[in-house]
């Protein structure tokens, strides 16, 4: 069987491993989903005769507390990265499942969210307002899931990869990474958009 | 790998400690700005995306290491900014359009 080319040693034309291109252009493809919803977002308030605050019906401390969360998962995940470009396991395994645990910590915060707001029977079709939040936060609220599917399966069974190919291993961990570094970026830029003008 | 590596990713992990503490600070300046109530839509606006714009360039820069990339890497990202813009002028020409009709 033949293996697949370029998983660690660089193509020479991009002078790239080919997952590191693979993962850039997804995400570009990425800016471009989350981008269209930007850009609703801006046509839908402008064209609004009034628009809510966000403090008016969302929850800021909690949104804030998130939103530090998700930070210092993006700083566990790199420094799992950093822990295998340095040989040592142990810490990487540790930082992995700290990232993995924010991105509950994360779910569980939106999940109180969400539900205090159907409790004031809060829906997507209450308002404009509430309808692109709830779009907006729930696409990311999937995108966060799918990193952690990823990241859960490098800590656990696909970490076995590091006993027989270190760098390969280091690679597709640096790959996730740039994903979840990537649905970080994105509520960065959701958080003040949608809880903060 | 070789001694010089090791000190240089040891820096580097000083620098994810940095740009994590940057972070937590701006969240809390992004945060603080909104509770000033600044009456221009516009001003606050421009002073939100501004700080977030400064936290993501830190995220992309440091965590996903856009500080050093390959060059074809900038090149598929300078597309994606030219068509992200391009969605972003669509909404504004809307809403240009729509009251110039009015």
């Amino acid at each position: 069987m033949m293996d697949i080319p370029y998983t660690t040693e660089p193509r020479p034309d991009t002078g790239l491993y080919n997952a590191k291109l693979g993962i850039w252009l997804f995400l570009a493809s990425e800016v471009m989903l989350f981008g269209a919803l930007f850009s609703s977002y801006v046509l839908l308030r402008t064209g609004a005769p009034t628009w809510p605050h966000g403090s008016e019906f969302l929850n800021i401390p909690l949104a804030t507390l998130n939103t530090v969360v998700l930070i210092a998962s993006s700083v566990t995940m790199v420094l799992a990265w950093s822990a295998l470009k340095l040989n040592d396991f142990g810490k990487y395994r540790r930082y992995m499942g700290l990232t993995f645990l924010a991105g509950v910590g994360f779910l569980i915060i939106k999940a109180i969210e969400y539900s205090t707001k159907f409790q004031h029977h809060l829906y997507p079709e209450t308002n404009t307002f509430l309808a692109i939040y709830f779009t907006l936060t729930g696409l990311h609220g999937l995108h966060v899931i799918g990193g952690m599917v990823i990241n859960g399966y490098f800590w656990g069974p696909g970490a076995k990869m590091w006993k027989t190919q270190p760098e390969r291993f280091t690679n597709r961990i640096e790959v996730a990474g740039l994903y979840w570094h990537f649905v970080d970026l994105v509520w960065i830029f959701l958080f003040p958009t949608l809880y903060l003008m | 790998m070789s001694a010089s590596d090791v000190e240089s990713i040891k820096k580097q992990t000083r620098t994810y400690i940095g740009v994590f503490v940057a972070l937590l600070v701006l969240t809390l300046v992004t945060v603080g700005v909104s509770y000033l109530h600044i009456s221009s839509v516009f001003l606050a606006l421009a002073l939100g995306l501004l700080i977030a714009c400064v936290k993501g360039g830190l995220v992309a820069s440091v965590f996903m290491h856009l500080n050093h990339e390959r060059k074809i890497i900038y090149w598929v990202l300078a597309l994606t900014v030219l068509f992200f813009i391009v969605l972003m002028i669509i909404p504004v020409a809307s809403h240009l359009d729509q009251r110039a009709i009015q």
